[in-house]
């Protein structure tokens, strides 16, 4: 049976006018952006076109970025980075229960060494309280990372309305952008954000590359030492033709954002209606609150993850639960036991369903054809 | 087209090399072939390590070399409800209990069994030593040709209606030709360690591990007749027959766990290896399985005590109660309250029960349990 792609979130599949870009620099200009011969200088033209265009696409200027292997990287840089280079200010942090764990796990690494974090909660839709992060807010504290799109609900957290808050503040305001970039609109300015990360791979770059906004006067550490890259802040020859790539992936997301937020509306009704068409019970989790098109997140009472993912793909419908594996076997979802309680059943029957290049809407109804038929023969 | 590539077989993966080499036997007989990992227990230790991860790891390994695809189930739950709590409330009892039995009972060829057959398995296998011999709609548990693994022992709780959705391939083969095969297709767990001992508690100490689940209560050894022979850790911690960890010196020993007295907290203990109080006759069996056909009147046949051990002739009683009394043709050791009887025509395994009471001369052996 011929699979179908519903894991978008996860990764997607790379843009074949990237592959053609990314050959190109591959094969041609190999040089290294450091060296001081014309193969340098070829590569480091590249390499600050590339920058220009990151820069532009969330109104930052080109000394704002910095080029990392991915979001994770960037999430450890903004977060470490900034943790360390100001513990003379205060060692608080605050960030929230649904982070990536790219956040989270970094967070708790602060923990254990010195550094106090407050983890703040979420309602059922999946936002946070505004009131609570005031509440929390201290002359202790240096930093607040709050993502922007949640990777495995789709729910936008109101990022204007916490720059607002944090305007008036010491802390630096930093956002894991990574499931958000691309479908989003963003300008830091507007939002008041000072370090904001973004993976190339989830909006069809090549994997292993990413960057880290940092406003120019954030004080910030290097975690990595070596050559003076990235001025200073990140040592090691740059991946040129990777970064290139990234910067066609950037520039198609720019001129298709409208076209493709609309198409992956049109997907997501598509999806939904077929379900109810074969009168599938099933809630959507984060319902009420604002979300991205393209993620989907469904709870089916009676159901359980890994029953439905290893069905599901063993009828080739490839989809996830988001959240963590240990040796192979899917945890509770730290994101929907944030939003409900722990021990809830949505926090063990939710699928998360991402759309994106791989789909069209013949494949997506025919996903959502399988999807219930194997719902509807389990529950027998 | 090989007509085996519409039957869906559900292999049960453990990552070590006799489920790796069932995967394999069956990829290459043409059966559509599914690896899934059981995740039962949670070991996961204070710097994150977790054997369950590693293990996962090396199925994951095997499935990619042999294009399988694969996943993992949890039944940390049910393992717990069903098996681990069975443990712990036998070794409460002074019983010595066998969790592999219950955890093919409960989980093995029931949980994990339903989750297969709601991904459509027409079957699930094991790297179990053990045959199946299938005529006129019958399914039949043979052992295993390799006579030192043979693992039916464990197997004796299946119902035929079970049986008849299992399938294993191993049974036909000796453990080094397992090896051999594993070497030969340069699979990744060819070279694996076998695990040993109970699963959940794996390389670690026993008396450790059962000490933080169950309150150690120290207490006195003491023969039959009464004379303190030293003091033992907690009467959870022996086994009938056995010898290592009593550490009584002086002469006249060796000596040997004979008994226990729950009320008095006393763990009796006997000197010589054939120490008489340490044989008996007959035995009462409960929780019994006939894997086909259940006996109305006496039968004779052979029976297992303990796994691994040579098989003794018994003639089994049908009691009205649903047990058995179990009478052996020649006196046995150490018969242990707690491990399953197991009982065979020439190499069909009949089935089994638990033991539940130990008899000589007609009367119940009080001291062991």
């Amino acid at each position: 049976m011929n699979a179908i792609y519903l894991d978008h979130a996860a990764t997607t599949p790379i843009h074949p006018a990237v592959v053609e870009r990314m050959t190109e620099i591959l094969t041609s200009h190999y040089g290294n952006p450091s060296s001081i011969h014309s193969y340098g200088r070829k590569a480091r033209q590249l390499l600050d076109q590339s920058r220009r265009v990151c820069a532009d696409s969330i109104g930052a200027n080109e000394k704002e970025i910095i080029f990392t292997s991915g979001g994770t990287e960037a999430d450890n840089l903004a977060i470490l980075g900034t943790a360390f280079a100001n513990k003379e200010k205060g060692r608080h942090i605050i960030t929230t229960k649904i982070e990536h764990h790219a956040t989270l796990h970094t967070a708790q690494y602060l923990e254990r060494n010195g550094y106090e974090v407050t983890y703040l909660d979420v309602t059922e839709n999946g936002t946070i309280d505004l009131e609570e992060l005031k509440r929390n807010l201290s002359d202790q504290t240096i930093l607040v990372s709050i993502m922007m799109v949640n990777n495995e609900t789709g729910v936008i957290q109101p990022m204007k309305q916490i720059g607002e808050i944090l305007s008036n503040h010491g802390a630096y305001f930093h956002t894991d952008a990574v499931q958000g970039y691309g479908l989003l609109e963003i300008d830091v300015n507007e939002l008041q954000v000072d370090l904001l990360s973004v993976s190339s791979h989830k909006i069809n770059g090549p994997k292993g590359l990413g960057f880290l906004y940092a406003r120019e006067d954030v004080a910030i550490q290097s975690l990595q030492f070596g050559g003076e890259q990235e001025r200073k802040r990140r040592a090691g020859t740059e991946n040129v033709a990777g970064i290139v790539g990234f910067e066609t992936a950037i520039q198609l997301a720019d001129s298709e954002r409208a076209e493709k937020i609309n198409l992956y509306q049109k997907f997501r009704a598509i999806f939904i209606d077929t379900l109810k068409e074969h009168h599938i019970d099933f809630t959507v989790n984060g319902d009420k609150a604002e979300r991205v098109p393209n993620i989907i997140n469904l709870s089916f009472p009676n159901m359980n993850v890994e029953k439905l993912l290893t069905n599901f793909d063993l009828s080739g419908v490839a989809a996830s639960s988001g959240s963590a594996c240990t040796a192979g076997s899917v945890e509770p979802s730290h994101v929907l036991t944030a939003m409900y309680e722990a021990d809830h059943p949505c926090t063990t029957n939710s699928i998360r369903f991402s759309f994106g290049l791989a789909n069209n809407e013949e494949n997506v109804k025919e996903a959502a054809e399988r999807v219930a038929a194997i719902i509807q023969r389990l529950s027998k | 087209m090989n007509e085996n590539n519409n039957i869906r077989v559900v292999v049960g993966m453990s990552g070590g090399v006799d489920s790796s080499v069932t995967a394999l036997l069956l990829k290459e007989q043409g059966y559509d072939v599914v690896g899934i990992f059981m995740k039962n227990w949670d070991d996961t230790d204070e710097n994150g390590f977790c054997t369950a991860t590693e293990d996962y790891d090396d199925v994951v390994r095997v499935c990619n070399q042999l294009d399988i695809p694969y996943y993992a189930v949890n039944f940390e739950k049910q393992y717990w409800d069903k098996v681990f709590t069975y443990f712990l409330e036998e070794y409460k009892a002074g019983r010595t209990p066998n969790p592999d039995v219950m955890c093919n009972k409960e989980i093995k060829f029931k949980a994990f069994l339903d989750h297969a057959l709601s991904l459509g398995a027409d079957y699930v296998a094991t790297g179990h030593y053990a045959q199946l011999r299938r005529t006129d709609g019958r399914v039949e548990l043979l052992r295993g040709i390799d006579n030192n693994k043979d693992q039916t022992y464990f197997l004796n709780q299946l119902s035929s209606d079970v049986l008849e959705k299992v399938m294993f391939p191993l049974g036909h083969l000796d453990k080094s030709e397992v090896r051999k095969i594993a070497h030969e297709h340069g699979l990744a767990t060819a070279s694996k360690k076998d695990s040993t001992g109970i699963c959940f508690i794996g390389e670690r100490n026993f008396k450790e591990f059962l000490s933080e689940y169950l309150p150690a209560q120290p207490g006195k050894m003491k023969t039959l007749t009464g004379e303190v022979k030293g003091e033992h850790d907690g009467l959870m911690y022996y086994t009938i027959g056995q010898r290592q960890g009593l550490g009584i010196g002086g002469p006249g020993g060796p000596w040997f766990v004979i008994g226990k007295n729950l009320e008095e907290n006393t763990l009796y203990v006997g000197a010589d290896y054939h120490n008489d109080a340490l044989y008996s006759d007959s035995l009462v069996a409960t929780e019994l399985n006939w894997i086909n056909d259940t006996p109305s009147e006496p039968i004779t046949c052979t029976a297992k005590f303990r796994y691994r051990q040579n098989d003794s002739s018994v003639t089994v009683y049908p009691q009205e109660d649903g047990t058995v009394k179990v009478v052996f043709a020649e006196a046995q050791r150490a018969i242990t309250p707690g491990q399953a009887v197991v009982f065979y025509d020439g190499d069909v395994c009949l089935g089994g029960g638990t033991i539940d009471t130990v008899i000589k001369n007609n009367k119940p052996l009080d001291y062991v349990g």
